[in-house]
């Protein structure tokens, strides 16, 4: 079965608002450039042979559709019935891929003939950099000094990949700053650059375009409940929310059903050493509402409207803000948003690789880590989809200096620092 | 409003002289030697930016960067960025204009937008330049500020349509900021070479002065704008020769030589 993308959501507006949140505050230069790539994604979202090569891209190189499988120990241990959907198994291992090919076609049909994108664990610069490879398209990555120490592996990754990694120096040196110098890169270079954002972050249009690419998850997801439960939809959705590009994908199809209809959806964010502690992610939790990286959502800042600096376990959730679709859905309840933090979502990814088998991503392990609490508050043998949003192979050496697992094969043999 | 905009490019038209606009990052290098620095350019200068600092300056180079990075490791607050401008404004008749991101504005603690408008008036100020607000997402900014008698800067870029061009300086009181480039600000060598056309462009739109500014460094890249704009914004250079403790008085002079259209006999 190969899903056909029906793009069609009641929001953002014309605007480019989600109620209250998104909107487009960049500078002027750009405001061209982000009128011509909406008019670009309207255009391509309604035309069949793209929605088809698209399609076919996204089975023959990204291998969908991912699997929905059962949890089966998970399941049994807490009396629901869980189901994961298989990010984790797509081509670079995890979902930020099936928003990177979208955009890259989308560069190619508008003829743009350079590739720029930010990382921060380095996922969405991998994904982008293989979208790029794949078109033979030039791709240059920012990522923050002090990701680009964090995530080698990714680093070389993307360099055998062709692409260019740029380590950005200024800030906090995370994911927040590779932001800001990917936008400047395109500020710079807009004429014939094409910046793919990994989030449902940035200015309009881009939450809508990442959401539209990411549906498919929630729009399969849909087609094989129906296979395995005959019913199309669950009785709760869970999913880990940094940015938000996961959870929007598995949520929005879910989302806009008349409100009897709906599942709970539940966003997990990153508390890191505890929301009261000041050092965490959750910006729906125990943010407000501000600007960041042009569009209005809820995000870490002080008194002055200084951003924070984030904190998580998990670098792909360490990001001060969350996407306005996200900030929309939790103003309107569409969406319920809570925070675990960075030891219940270490303790998650150990039992999650003992009881299942899988290895999951840190982030992903924070929405695993949530299944304790949901299956108190819901009856035995409810549905419950996870996003199982990326594999945690690249997390095994954060696993191996947290939690002291590698001692013995280290030269030397002592734990990195 | 104040009339101090208006009266300053006015005075330099009057002298067939393009005004010249420097900034200086708030609180940088801190608080005593960004106040010096700024009696050290008022006798050249028509016009002062102040920029207030962030933490995301996302339409800066790397120099305004760094004096933002400094000027809030250094503790500067936004209330002490009032304070500056009330010291400044006790001074000088110069009009002084707050160049800020918006997220300081909507989060002010003063009272978001509205109280941000108030105090920066309050304080002193002439008006507020605006690098990642758009007219169309400034509604109520631009009420506030029309309320408050305080001029908006937008800017307009080598991109911008005629149709953004005539938004655009709608929605602008005191003058247009026209970007010289494709980019964020920094010194360069040299500009391009469409910088007449744009700033034709807009002033065929709109009777408000227009200054350009981003990448302006020296005499040589100042003057074939001052050739063509009504004024002469310069950052990074000054920024740069302040942080590196250089002659600021001797960069300004060079750069306010070189707004002169007709050279001065003698």
């Amino acid at each position: 079965m190969t899903h056909a993308p029906t793009f069609d959501f009641p929001y953002p507006d014309a605007r480019g608002r989600f109620g209250a949140y998104g909107g487009r505050y960049v500078p002027e230069t750009l405001i061209p450039a982000l009128d011509e790539l909406a008019a670009a994604h309207d255009d391509a979202i309604r035309d069949p042979a793209f929605a088809a090569h698209l399609a076919e891209v996204l089975r023959d190189a990204v291998g969908r559709p991912s699997l929905l499988s059962e949890a089966t120990r998970t399941s049994e241990r807490l009396g629901l019935r869980v189901w994961l959907k298989r990010e984790d198994l797509n081509h670079t291992g995890a979902h930020k891929i099936n928003n990177t090919v979208g955009q890259v076609l989308l560069a190619r049909r508008m003829g743009k003939t350079r590739i720029i994108a930010e990382t921060g664990a380095g996922q969405h610069g991998v994904a982008t950099a293989t979208a790029a490879a794949m078109f033979g398209l030039p791709c240059v990555v920012y990522m923050g000094e002090e990701d680009v120490r964090r995530q080698a592996l990714n680093v070389v990754r993307m360099r055998l990949l062709g692409a260019e990694v740029v380590p950005v120096t200024s800030g906090t040196r995370t994911l927040k700053d590779a932001t800001n110098e990917a936008i400047r890169d395109w500020v710079t270079n807009v004429r014939d650059t094409f910046y793919v954002i990994g989030s449902v972050v940035g200015p309009h249009p881009y939450p809508r375009i990442v959401r539209d690419f990411q549906a498919v998850v929630g729009e399969e997801t849909m087609a094989q409940l129906t296979e395995r439960t005959g019913r199309d939809v669950p009785d709760a959705v869970v999913a880990c929310v940094g940015g938000g590009s996961n959870a929007i994908g598995i949520f929005a199809p879910f989302a806009y059903l008349p409100a009897e209809r709906r599942p709970r959806l539940i966003g997990v964010e990153a508390a890191g050493h505890g929301v009261g502690t000041g050092a965490h992610a959750a910006s729906i939790t125990a943010g407000k509402r501000g600007v960041l990286h042009g569009a209005m959502m809820y995000l870490m800042s002080d008194d002055d409207g200084q951003i924070s600096p984030a904190h998580s376990v998990s670098a792909g959730l360490d990001y001060p803000g969350v996407g306005p679709e996200h900030s929309y859905y939790a103003d309107a309840g569409l969406a319920e948003y809570v925070g675990v933090d960075d030891g219940a979502a270490l303790a998650a990814f150990q039992r999650f690789a003992r009881e299942e088998g899988i290895l999951p991503a840190l982030e992903t392990s924070h929405a695993l880590a949530y299944l304790d609490e949901l299956a108190t508050q819901l009856p035995a043998g409810a549905d419950v989809v996870v996003n199982l949003s990326g594999r945690g192979d690249k997390d095994v050496n954060e696993a191996m200096r947290v939690l002291n697992l590698g001692a013995d094969v280290q030269p030397g043999g002592e734990a990195p620092s | 409003m104040s009339g101090r905009i208006e009266a300053a490019f006015a005075a330099a038209k009057a002298e067939d002289r393009a005004a010249f606009v420097p900034y200086l990052t708030a609180g940088y290098p801190d608080r005593a030697g960004f106040l010096e620095a700024v009696r050290t350019l008022t006798p050249y200068a028509d016009l002062i930016e102040v920029g207030l600092p962030y933490s995301d300056p996302l339409g800066d180079g790397p120099t305004i960067q760094r004096s933002s990075e400094a000027a809030l490791a250094g503790g500067v607050r936004t209330a002490d960025v009032l304070d500056m401008i009330r010291d400044l404004r006790a001074e000088t008749d110069v009009p002084l204009l707050v160049m800020t991101y918006y997220n300081p504005i909507f989060c002010y603690a003063g009272g978001g937008e509205a109280g941000f408008v108030r105090d920066v008036a309050a304080a002193g100020a002439d008006g507020l330049i605006l690098p990642d607000l758009p007219p169309e997402e400034a509604g109520s900014l631009i009420e506030a500020a029309r309320a408050a008698d305080l001029a908006t800067t937008f800017l307009l870029a080598p991109t911008s349509t005629d149709a953004r061009i005539a938004a655009v300086t709608d929605a602008c009181r005191g003058f247009v900021y026209a970007v010289s480039v494709t980019g964020v600000t920094g010194a360069r060598e040299a500009l391009p070479a469409d910088v007449p056309a744009l700033v034709r462009r807009i002033q065929a739109a709109s009777d408000l002065p227009v200054a350009v500014g981003f990448g302006v460094s020296g005499a040589a890249t100042a003057r074939p704008v001052a050739a063509a704009a009504d004024g002469v914004v310069v950052g990074s250079a000054l920024v740069r020769t302040l942080g590196e403790g250089g002659d600021l008085a001797a960069l300004a002079a060079e750069i306010a030589g070189a707004c002169r259209r007709t050279p001065v006999a003698g």
